[in-house]
């Protein structure tokens, strides 16, 4: 079913439950977002990606990741109360992850210098499932999934072993937008190439890396992490 | 026992176990679930035992209920027909009262309870000021009933509800009756049920569930537990009538598997009503199915918000998912879904067989029929208490709770558990509804209550929930998980004394954003005891920022402890107790604290009597 709705004062028609980020694309009208990526479901965790939706005459703030379109739907995307919230929700990032380039490039376009926020922390990851949910929907692997609650939430493998569940195909790796999951060689056959989540460093290897499945493993590994360098230079 | 296959059959089976009863018998109430960590099962034991000894095992009944109410004075024991009740009864005791009381009939004198106003000892549970200012409807079989027993529940006149939805009222009709009583979610949002069940019988789809909400995580509530553990049943055919008005043939109770009484006690529940034919396939010849599975939960305060802790049903991580499309249309495994907390559905069987109008008699204009809360805190009497709604706070605080441990000052009162907010003394006045608290900045919540005095310290307060909110968070969103870490920090730094001037404009503005921006009602609702304290105690926050000192007395870089030389009668206690050897003075003679030696562990402002030591 197609329903009417209007984005910034635009009308268009869209099939019904489209989610309002997409329709708003399609308008040319871009909204930032982390934790979006359009082969995965929707999250919405980011919070970046909030525009203010009026419904029945109440206005509120969405995820337009997941907000479905309904008809008479008005939306705007760039009001002063939209701003603020985006600009709290990075501020908030940038507290947590000062030296993420993505992260910092994000601030940089929002005009935010420094976060307001006193608790400073060096973290990289920043929580936002796409490497979770592409493991599970799109290699239907599931090998890393969230732990823990709260401030202690983090990403990894079940109880933290290394797990037989993950195929090391390095899915996780591409998709991952500040760069805290990396790929580690082990000598052996391709099947045991492991990822390694926010440790960048290689294991030290009792044979310094000489066997020569090792050394195809690290070709392996440089190659990803040019393509990946290259995928991220892009804006 | 029968397998009931009409309704003319369960109501036989209830005059057979009516008349079974004798009005004259003995029968001897005992708290065993709450009152097990004061001992309780230590005393049934013991009345067991003395029984036996005196041949008195029939005549005499022992009956273990649940929570009686008054945790106060546990462990509780009311001897029937009189209703005599017993307070901080002991198995030394026990002897003396089936000796005296039930055998000859005589009064032990000091064990009744001692009212602390006038000090005369008062012999029956009702005319006990804590149980006389209560309106005990959705919680009277609780405390009454042996909770492990359908006989029991059934000869108070249990599932004569479901025959009557069953039986006489077509699905339509229940909604409407429930819908025109006016109850509204006891889960805290106060969303009205009726309508919520309308919108779930209207939602399409064949497949429907109800789901009961018992993972109750409010630090110092305990309502929904209770009933759990002392009247499963009322809850079981609260979801029945449910089930039957939305159309739904199975049910999910989701409890934390802390609450192993309340697991045991719906499990036998459960079994019970089965071997009744009173869940499972065509319930009395109705054509009614319906089938209970209990679900536990891991004890993640967040699972009780109603999207995670359906993904946690579903075997998922219990994290929240955005509601733009609600449960009542696609919820548990997508399909609708009606859930209620459990306290609403015990109120579904009482509006169901009395009707609407009498609910609607109960309450205010906007929140009709009544209200458990649980009373903890600096009250003097604390435990469960159930009123109607729109009873001021005065009233509960002070009428049931009996006021203030020690006289001191009351301060304010945190509703709605960790999400709610501080309501200071200048607004005890206020009618209690949902409404009400909300205009006052804090939520009903599921009903906690914790009453503060003079020596408590609201920013040392809100630094509390939001410590404990931080841990609690799913973790999800970026507001809630990032900005409550941030909100800590705040006011670690206040409390600690590096409280800076911009530091509440940033907690207010935060604040606004987290409500705004979250995604589920957690972090929505997580800025209130900030954003409450602020709004009633700014001076206090001012205090610690600009003066660096705590009024209260909590905030230990914060103040001081010294003797008041005029009060202090040198009776040389805190010197003794003192971990630091901080104190020192002769006998008789006013003391001095060593303010560098202090730790302000607190120990000689407890211990003085003269109330010698001071903050300063």
């Amino acid at each position: 079913m197609m329903v009417r709705i209007t984005i910034n004062g635009q009308m268009l028609f869209v099939q019904r439950h489209t989610p309002v980020l997409q329709a708003a694309a399609r308008q040319g009208i871009v909204i930032p977002t982390l934790c979006y990526h359009e082969a995965l479901k929707p999250y919405g965790s980011c919070r970046l990606c909030l525009v203010e939706a009026h419904r029945n005459g109440r206005p509120r703030l969405v995820t337009s990741c997941n907000y479905p379109a309904e008809d008479g739907l008005v939306v705007f995307t760039d009001t002063e109360r939209v701003k603020s919230a985006r600009k709290t929700a990075l501020e908030l990032l940038l507290a947590r992850c000062p030296n993420v380039p993505q992260i910092q490039r994000l601030a940089q376009k929002m005009g935010i210098k420094t976060s307001r926020f006193y608790k400073k922390q060096d973290e990289r990851c920043i929580l936002c499932g796409l490497c979770v949910r592409a493991c599970e929907e799109m290699v239907g692997a599931g090998a890393i999934g969230f732990a823990g609650r709260g401030i202690e939430k983090h990403v990894n493998t079940p109880f933290g072993l290394q797990s037989d569940a993950c195929i090391g195909c390095g899915s996780c790796t591409y998709i991952c937008p500040t760069g805290c999951i990396e790929m580690v060689g082990e000598p052996g056959p391709s099947a045991h190439r492991k990822i390694r989540i926010s440790d960048p460093d290689l294991p030290p290897c009792g044979q310094e890396h000489r066997c020569e499945t090792c050394t195809t493993n690290q070709q392996f590994i440089e190659e990803m992490k040019e393509v990946i360098r290259k995928v991220r230079q892009v804006p | 026992m029968p397998r009931f296959s009409s309704i003319s059959e369960l109501e036989d089976y209830r005059r057979s176990i009516l008349a079974k009863q004798d009005p004259k018998t003995k029968v001897i109430r005992l708290c065993d679930t709450g009152c097990r960590a004061k001992g309780s099962p230590r005393v049934a034991d013991a009345v067991e035992a003395c029984l036996n000894e005196h041949g008195l095992n029939g005549r005499v009944t022992i009956k273990r209920t649940g929570c009686q109410g008054f945790c106060q004075i546990g462990p509780v024991m009311v001897i029937e027909p009189d209703n005599i009740l017993y307070q901080k009864i002991g198995p030394q005791d026990v002897p003396e009262i089936i000796s005296e009381t039930v055998l000859d009939g005589n009064v032990v004198d000091r064990l009744l309870y001692k009212d602390p106003e006038t000090g005369t000892k008062i012999l029956k549970e009702a005319d006990i000021p804590f149980y006389g200012h209560q309106t005990k409807i959705v919680s009277k079989k609780t405390g009454r009933i042996d909770p492990a027993d359908i006989e029991d529940y059934i000869a108070e006149g249990g599932y004569s509800a479901l025959a009557k939805a069953l039986g006489t009222m077509s699905p339509m009709e229940v909604i409407e009756t429930v819908e025109a009583s006016g109850l509204r979610g006891r889960g805290g949002g106060g969303f009205p049920t009726g309508k919520k069940w309308r919108s779930c019988r209207d939602a399409p789809g064949m497949v429907k569930y109800v789901i009961a909400n018992g993972d109750e995580g409010d630090p110092g509530a305990f309502m929904d537990r209770s009933l759990m553990e002392g009247d499963p049943h009322s809850i079981l055919e609260g979801m029945m009538i449910g089930a039957y008005a939305i159309g739904a043939r199975e049910g999910f109770i989701y409890v934390r598997d802390e609450y192993h009484i309340a697991v045991k006690h719906l499990s036998l529940a459960i079994e019970q009503a089965e071997s009744l034919g009173l869940l499972g396939k065509n319930i009395l010849s109705t054509g009614f199915d319906f089938t209970v599975q209990i679900n536990r939960g891991a004890g993640a305060f967040v699972c009780g918000e109603s999207t995670a802790l359906m993904n946690s049903l579903e075997g998922k991580v219990g994290e929240p998912r955005a509601k733009y499309v609600h449960t009542v249309e696609s919820g548990l495994w997508d399909r609708p879904s009606a859930l209620n907390n459990v306290e609403t559905w015990a109120n579904v069987p009482l509006i169901i067989e009395r009707g609407a109008q009498w609910y609607q008699d109960l309450g205010t204009d906007r929140s009709k029929g009544t209200k458990i809360f649980s009373l903890v805190g600096k009250v003097r009497n604390t435990g469960l208490v159930e009123v109607p709604m729109g009873v001021p706070l005065r009233s509960i605080i002070f009428d049931i709770g009996g006021g203030i441990k020690k006289d001191r000052a009351f301060k304010a009162v945190q509703t709605g558990g960790p999400s709610g907010g501080c309501i200071p003394a200048h607004k005890l006045d206020v009618p209690v509804d949902y409404d009400n608290l909300k205009q006052l900045g804090a939520i009903m919540g599921s009903g906690g209550m914790i009453v503060m005095d003079e020596r408590n310290c609201m920013v040392d307060t809100a630094k509390y929930f939001i410590h404990f909110l931080m841990y609690e968070s799913c973790g999800k969103c970026v507001p809630c998980r990032e900005g409550l870490k941030q909100m800590h920090e705040i006011l670690t730094n206040i409390c600690e004394g590096r409280g800076k001037k911009g530091d509440l404009d940033l907690l207010e503005s935060l604040a606004r954003f987290m409500v705004d921006a979250s995604l589920c009602g957690l972090g929505g609702t997580a800025p209130n005891p900030v954003l409450s304290t602020i709004h009633y105690f700014r001076d206090e926050y001012r205090a610690h920022i600009v003066d660096k000192k705590c009024p209260a007395g909590v905030c230990r870089n914060l103040f001081e402890y010294v003797i008041a030389e005029d009060r202090c009668n040198g009776c040389t206690l805190c010197r003794l107790k003192c971990p630091e050897d901080a104190i020192s003075g002769e006998k008789k003679k006013p003391h001095v604290i060593d303010a560098k030696k202090c730790v302000r562990c607190g120990i000689c402002y407890n211990l003085c009597k003269q109330e010698a030591v001071v903050i300063r």
